[in-house]
């Protein structure tokens, strides 16, 4: 069991399989606050769904009106279940937050170089870890 | 960041969930921007208003939040709406969407927000003092309360807004520090510019150069109120200023050392004037971004004076001005021509493109942008006495 530990945005514990964007993500216009699939043209996520995922992704972009559809995407049962920015930003923190999704950023190693799709891992956003099984 | 323990006992839920939330939402914004700690604020303006801009997402949000008591801390008041509340069915602005722009301004009154929906509240006597602190999220009321009035504030969104008016705090980092108000960039401005377009041209074409930095302008004499606003909503519109100086006329000019130096001129300006005028034969002629003052609707009123206009008008002002413009007679000689005053709303966020317009002429570099950005129009641009009799 491997810990690597980052800095608290969002409180909270998830466990689950881990998605990776490459790209920034824009949740208004690119993400189906109904179906949580990624529907940006040309995104590293087209097409695919990030309901119940550990969503890693460098950090988020377009309107603040994104972190109300992070809040739409939960009460539709089709929210990541844990977050990990390279670095936040308020769009995705203040949509972590109002939306009670576990996230943290900053992590000490890179999570793009150790981590990959469909990875069991565990998200202990209470004591800014991440844990890997 | 540390906390005050009054603040941690809110952070912990002691005084309800809303307040729970929204020091949730600070204390992140805090840690993202490395704020020592929070500050109290004398007024909040919350932006995410209109539900064009919104939706669902949004009324869903602020309605949680008035399921959980959310209650405001101090005076706040809000960005412009979709629709004139009073005068939506004269606007044309569909039913389905006064629906809901309605229940977003319920929850806002709820959490007893006062009912002003304006970008431009010191036209109304919403003037924080030199150095008062402050949360404010519309971008040209931003640009307008840190460099004319000389107070700090944060270009806040919607959400952290909102958050700064349930507490009544706000981060302590980026323009409420002194060591983060220095100009870094000098403008000499060589150009004379003159009307509202000429300073709305001015602004736009700067604010894409600028991005955002602070610039400081020299050269630029008895600049009135009214195009300040505009020369500030066109560089936070088209880059990110949040705070410029004016030799000579706003209350504090602090420029750092070294730093670098620009010239405008009178060829820029007129050729940025000629590139923002896109389209001819408006549908609708906008005046008022940011809101009109009562003095600018008495200039329409007086152009319009006897007049028949062949297109549409709206004249876009906060609702106390309109109050003060029907006393005065003008909104009558407006109406009278073929146009409208319009209250608590504006060109950038009703719902221009649902509603059938295609072309739309305004006088504000702001506009400019946004008309064609988010509202799809075809933009006519031009000084006041040039847009508002086009045929």
């Amino acid at each position: 069991m491997q810990k690597v530990k980052g800095r608290t945005i969002s409180p909270g514990v998830a466990e689950g399989e881990v998605l990776i964007s490459k790209d920034a993500i824009s949740f208004l216009g690119g993400i189906n606050p109904k179906t949580g699939v990624c529907e940006e043209p040309n995104h590293s996520l087209y097409g695919k769904c990030i309901s119940g995922k550990v969503l890693i992704f460098p950090q988020g972009k377009g309107s603040t009106v994104g972190s109300y559809v992070m809040l739409q995407l939960k009460k539709n049962n089709k929210a990541p279940i844990a977050i990990i920015n390279l670095d936040a930003e308020p769009i995705i923190a203040v949509g972590a937050i109002i939306s009670k999704i576990p996230m943290i950023d900053k992590l000490e190693k890179n999570p793009f170089t150790f981590l990959k799709d469909g990875q069991r891992v565990k998200l202990d956003a209470e004591k800014g870890m991440l844990i890997l099984q | 960041m540390q906390l005050t323990q009054e603040q941690q006992k809110m952070s912990d839920g002691e005084f309800g969930e809303a307040q729970a939330q929204a020091m949730r939402i600070l204390v992140a914004l805090g840690k993202i921007y490395k704020a020592e700690n929070l500050i109290s604020i004398s007024s909040a303006q919350v932006s995410g208003v209109s539900y064009e801009t919104i939706g669902d997402a949004g009324l869903e949000y602020l309605q949680d939040y008035v399921k959980k008591n959310a209650k405001v801390k101090v005076l706040t008041f809000l960005n412009p709406a979709g629709m004139d509340r009073d005068q939506w069915q004269k606007m044309s602005v569909p039913a389905v969407f006064a629906k809901k722009q309605i229940q977003i301004l319920d929850a806002f009154k709820s959490m007893g927000i006062t009912m002003s929906c304006t970008c431009a509240p010191y036209h109304i006597g919403i003037r924080p003092k030199v150095g008062e602190h402050i949360a404010w999220a519309e971008s040209s009321a931003v640009a307008f309360s840190n460099s004319v009035l000389g107070a700090r504030t944060n270009r806040e969104g919607g959400p952290s807004a909102l958050a700064a008016a349930i507490t009544g705090l706000t981060p302590n980092y980026g323009l409420h520090l002194d060591e983060n108000r220095f100009a870094d960039i000098i403008i000499n401005v060589k150009a004379k510019p003159k009307t509202t377009a000429d300073f709305g041209a001015m602004g736009s074409y700067l604010g894409a150069k600028l991005k955002a930095s602070i610039p400081a302008f020299t050269n630029l004499k008895q600049v009135p109120e009214i195009k300040l606003k505009t020369l500030g909503a066109s560089m936070a519109a088209t880059g990110s200023t949040a705070l410029f100086y004016i030799k000579g006329i706003t209350p504090e000019y602090k420029v750092n050392e070294g730093a670098e130096k620009i010239n405008f001129t009178q060829e820029e300006l007129i050729s940025h004037k000629k590139d923002l005028n896109i389209g001819e034969k408006p549908d609708l002629v906008t005046i008022g971004c940011p809101h009109a003052s009562l003095e600018e609707i008495k200039e329409v009123a007086q152009f319009l004076n006897g007049k028949k206009i062949a297109h549409k008008l709206w004249v876009c002002t906060a609702k106390k001005t309109k109050e003060l413009s029907d006393v005065q007679g003008f909104t009558k000689i407006i109406e009278t021509a073929g146009g409208l005053v319009v209250a608590d709303t504006c060109m950038v966020v009703s719902p221009l493109n649902q509603m059938g317009f295609k072309c739309t002429a305004c006088n504000s570099g702001k506009a400019a942008k946004y008309l064609a950005s988010l509202q799809k129009q075809k933009v006519v641009f031009g000084d006041i006495e040039d847009i508002i009799l086009a045929k």
